[in-house]
């Protein structure tokens, strides 16, 4: 049984890495179809680096991801503690709302949104409310429940006895906070953070929706793209993200084993 | 008693941009088009497109299905890894989320093509090249691939928190590892594989890039038809009128599965 698991494990993994695959030996091609290998090159690098069109569009996917998941940690994260001091029906009924942009289909999310700016501009008489400031406002929205999901729970397995203990000390209210509550749930936010930025980096319904002309994200070009020949240094920028983000996850992965390590001494420590 | 206060401009923003969009969404789901009055055409319109919706679902079913089947031996193999494997396996599995799934369901149409990857290989080996891509298969493959991750997280997330000693008192008991399998482990994974399809079924239900790349005319998905009378027809209105069918039957769908997981996790503790 063990061995037949494994076997389907390797499967699987190769399908889920195929296509990357593709898209790596394709940013190495001279020739301009994917299906057929020409000769190996490196000038889909070089072109993609002499394309400022293109890496400005990156730009402004990096602008929007890092505004959004700043403004949402820093407020999602205040939220949590908010709504971790609530009881009963008040507190179910934020959960519920935090829950809505989570279970809606991304689709629904994103014509939801249009349809409030389409309102909102025909109320104030503007051509195209849709630009920059609409597709900030729609990525905050949807990273809020990434970022409150992430650090409620570290709330609930915080020792409330190590806060009553900073009050008893002489703590106001914000020094235990400052001083205790961040660095426990820390992990939960950092972990809320990350996973913010990369949902909002990489989202591609939603912004589709609220996005007019005047400010388009990577993403959304990619699919403009998509409806004419595609350009082989697409691929290489695909390549490059790939190996940028796999280095930081196994950054991240080593870190985290490390802090674990760490922590389990910690508590050991503790216990003694 | 203060603290509650600092969920105040997360409640605000969330009220502002989840909860009145959607009631834009009613607004203009229940107005005509043209002169705006009250009508409930656009949802009596909704006969028409009875066939493309009963599509949406048998394709997403049929592709959550597929993902639980490959998915779950996955899980289970991750599961029974060491610690420190275990993460990096995890950290396998959650990268190509992380990755631009236009690209990457591009790399699939250069697979499928009719001159593509997987056609050149069979021509080479001097076999009739197959109808691959612009058929349900093709969608379904699409679906399993992208949303894989989704099932295989939770999956992972349940099955390793199962109590090894449920295990090993079913086997002294004299359970055989296959029905320790079907009586122990299978019940007890419920809530994963339950979320696990929500996971995959949702956005598979919506999805419009998959069937626009790899499927044709004949395999149109309720999300096509959204998008389409947002980018292209422009009838918001009809638009609205569908995405609020879509939200209602997401939501059937899901409390209907959650009703199934309720009476199985009663059922698993009774009998344990």
């Amino acid at each position: 049984m063990k061995r037949v698991n494994l076997v389907i494990t390797i499967l699987v993994f190769i399908f889920l890495y195929l296509p990357m695959i593709v898209l790596g030996v394709a940013s190495f091609n001279t020739g301009l179809d994917v299906a057929t290998f020409k000769g190996f090159t490196f000038s889909q690098y070089a072109n993609l680096f002499r394309d400022e069109s293109l890496l400005k569009l990156l730009g402004n996917s990096v602008v929007i991801a890092l505004l959004s998941s700043l403004i949402a940690t820093v407020f999602g994260t205040l939220a949590a503690v908010g709504i971790f001091s609530m009881k009963g029906r008040m507190r179910r009924a934020v959960m519920t709302m935090t829950n809505i942009p989570m279970t809606n289909p991304d689709i629904v999310t994103g014509v939801a949104l249009a349809l409030l700016f389409a309102f909102t501009g025909t109320m104030l008489k503007i051509n195209s409310i849709l630009g920059f400031w609409t597709l900030l406002i729609a990525h905050i929205t949807f990273n809020f429940p990434y970022v409150i999901l992430n650090v409620m729970p570290k709330l609930q397995q915080m020792d409330p006895d190590l806060q009553e203990a900073a009050l008893d000390l002489g703590c106001t209210p914000m020094q235990a906070f400052l001083k205790v509550v961040i660095y426990e749930i820390m992990p939960g936010v950092i972990s809320g953070a990350l996973m913010a930025f990369t949902m909002s980096l990489d989202d591609f319904v939603i912004s589709y929706f609220v996005t007019g002309s005047s400010f388009i994200t990577l993403p959304v070009e990619i699919y403009n793209y998509t409806k004419k020949p595609i350009q082989p240094k697409i691929y290489a920028l695909f390549t490059l993200m790939f190996a940028v983000i796999l280095i930081l996850m196994v950054v991240m992965n080593l870190l985290q084993a490390r802090s674990e390590k760490h922590s389990k001494l910690h508590n050991e420590k503790r216990r003694m | 008693m203060k603290s509650k206060l600092l969920a105040c401009p997360y409640i605000v923003w969330m009220i502002l941009f989840t909860i009145i969009p959607l009631g834009i969404v009613f607004y203009y789901a229940l107005t005509d088009s043209v002169t705006g009055q009250f009508t409930l055409a656009n949802l009596a319109g909704m006969g028409n497109y009875l066939p493309i919706f009963l599509r949406s679902i048998w394709l997403a079913m049929f592709s959550a299905l597929i993902c639980l089947v490959i998915g779950y031996p996955v899980a289970y193999f991750i599961a029974q890894c060491k610690p420190t494997t275990q993460r990096f396996l995890e950290m396998l599995i959650m990268l190509p989320m992380c990755m631009s799934f236009l690209l990457r369901t591009l790399a699939w149409v250069a697979m499928l093509e009719d001159t593509g990857i997987i056609n050149s290989f069979i021509c080479a080996i001097g076999l009739k090249p197959l109808p691959l891509i612009r058929t349900n298969g093709a969608v379904i493959l699409g679906m399993v691939y992208n949303y894989l991750p989704y099932m295989i997280l939770p999956l992972y997330s349940v099955i390793m928190k199962i109590d090894p000693r449920l295990i090993e008192a079913a086997l002294d008991l004299g359970c055989t590892p296959r029905l320790v399998f079907s009586r122990v482990i299978l019940p007890l994974s419920g809530p994963g594989i339950l979320s696990g399809i929500t996971m995959v079924f949702v956005p598979a239900v919506s999805t419009f890039y998959i069937s626009q790349k790899l499927g044709s005319p004949g395999t149109t998905l309720i999300g096509d038809v959204i998008e389409s009378q947002f980018k292209t027809a422009y009838n918001p209105n009809l638009g609205a009128a569908m995405s609020l069918v879509l939200m209602v039957l997401i939501f059937i769908c899901v409390a209907v599965m959650n009703r199934f997981g309720e009476s199985d996790g009663e059922e698993v503790i009774a009998k344990v």
